[in-house]
């Protein structure tokens, strides 16, 4: 597996320490013709799958009362940047659940400072 | 030079510049080095045998293998194969072939021997589809017939039918080289090749 990670590492990029619950604000790339602007995306984590290069994370959001789920890889290249929000504080690893929620019982605790 | 020997080292997936996910398969290939040049005067066609992986144990192999480098003057090489080379190449004996050879976009053929399944039945090795699991059906997993009656009161040749599967030489043709990294000898090349990972592959270039 060693030279496996030699291609793996090639590949990955430098991501800030987020986790599931966190509010984030993914800087994605988006291609128009022959233009490429940056179009923000923020929501909160409700997943992240995968390990290594293969790794993605699921981000929610609530859009004009309609329910956005974008799942993004990790090291991709379109994301230009990922920004944490917020912190939340979850006691699970997928938040599913918000799935079937509204208003204020979508909302995830902050955590608190340490 | 066109073809290179390889260790094929695992599947894994990386971005394009686009942000496109391409799954490839990383191969150590080479180096290689060239044992011996058959040409079309002597050997009645144009070849080169050549040595993959270096070994250190040499009392793993009998003495005749041994003596095919030693007359050469040559470190003695776990893998020996014989690649194809084009008419008129300058090589000689005791030159390397190094991954180099291939840059990103080629179009390449990949050959190996395929994963052994064993003896299987007619649904896994000739993907028939055999009949319904349930509903009192007794016909599960069966060939069904293997033709007709009377005549030819026999069964064709090449009649598809259960048997040993895999362990065979296997060409993939027309794969694209999705990178080089010369200092690591490794080339990744997009989609999946024959065979287990640690098995031996040979890259052809296309064309």
């Amino acid at each position: 597996m060693n030279l496996m990670s030699v291609v793996q590492e090639r590949y990955k990029r430098e991501i800030p320490d987020f986790s599931v619950g966190d509010t984030v604000r993914v800087h994605v790339k988006v291609v128009e013709g022959d233009k490429e602007r940056i179009q923000p995306y923020e929501g909160i984590v409700i997943g992240r799958r995968g390990s290594n290069i293969n790794e993605t994370f699921t981000v929610r959001k609530i859009s004009f009362g309609v329910g956005v789920e974008r799942i993004f890889p990790l090291h991709s290249p379109t994301i230009d940047k990922l920004e944490v929000i917020k912190r939340g504080a979850v006691r699970r690893a997928k938040l599913y659940y918000l799935r079937d929620k509204k208003g204020k019982d979508a909302k995830v605790k902050d955590k608190e400072r340490k | 030079m066109k073809s290179i020997i390889g260790r094929k080292i695992g599947m894994t997936q990386v971005f394009l510049e686009k942000g496109n996910v391409v799954p490839v398969t990383i191969v150590e290939a080479g180096p290689c080095r060239i044992i011996e040049v058959k040409d079309e005067a002597k050997h009645g066609y144009c070849a080169a045998q050549v040595g993959f992986i270096e070994c250190a144990k040499e009392k793993t192999f009998n003495k005749p293998y041994i003596g095919i480098f030693k007359k050469k003057g040559l470190p003695v090489y776990k893998v020996l194969r014989e690649i194809e080379i084009p008419n008129e190449t300058e090589v000689k004996a005791g030159d390397y072939i190094k991954v180099d050879i291939f840059e990103k976009g080629d179009k390449v053929s990949v050959s190996g021997i395929t994963k052994g399944k064993g003896f299987q039945g007619v649904m896994k090795r000739h993907r028939f589809k055999g009949g319904p699991d349930s509903h009192g059906s007794m016909f599960n997993r069966a060939p069904g017939s293997i033709g007709a009656s009377s005549f030819p009161s026999r069964v064709w040749r090449g009649q598809r039918m259960a048997g040993h599967m895999g362990n065979e030489r296997t060409t993939v043709k027309n794969l694209t080289v999705i990178d080089v990294l010369p200092e690591q000898n490794l080339i990744m090349i997009k989609g999946a090749l024959p065979g287990a990972n640690n098995s031996i592959v040979e890259i052809r270039k296309e064309g």
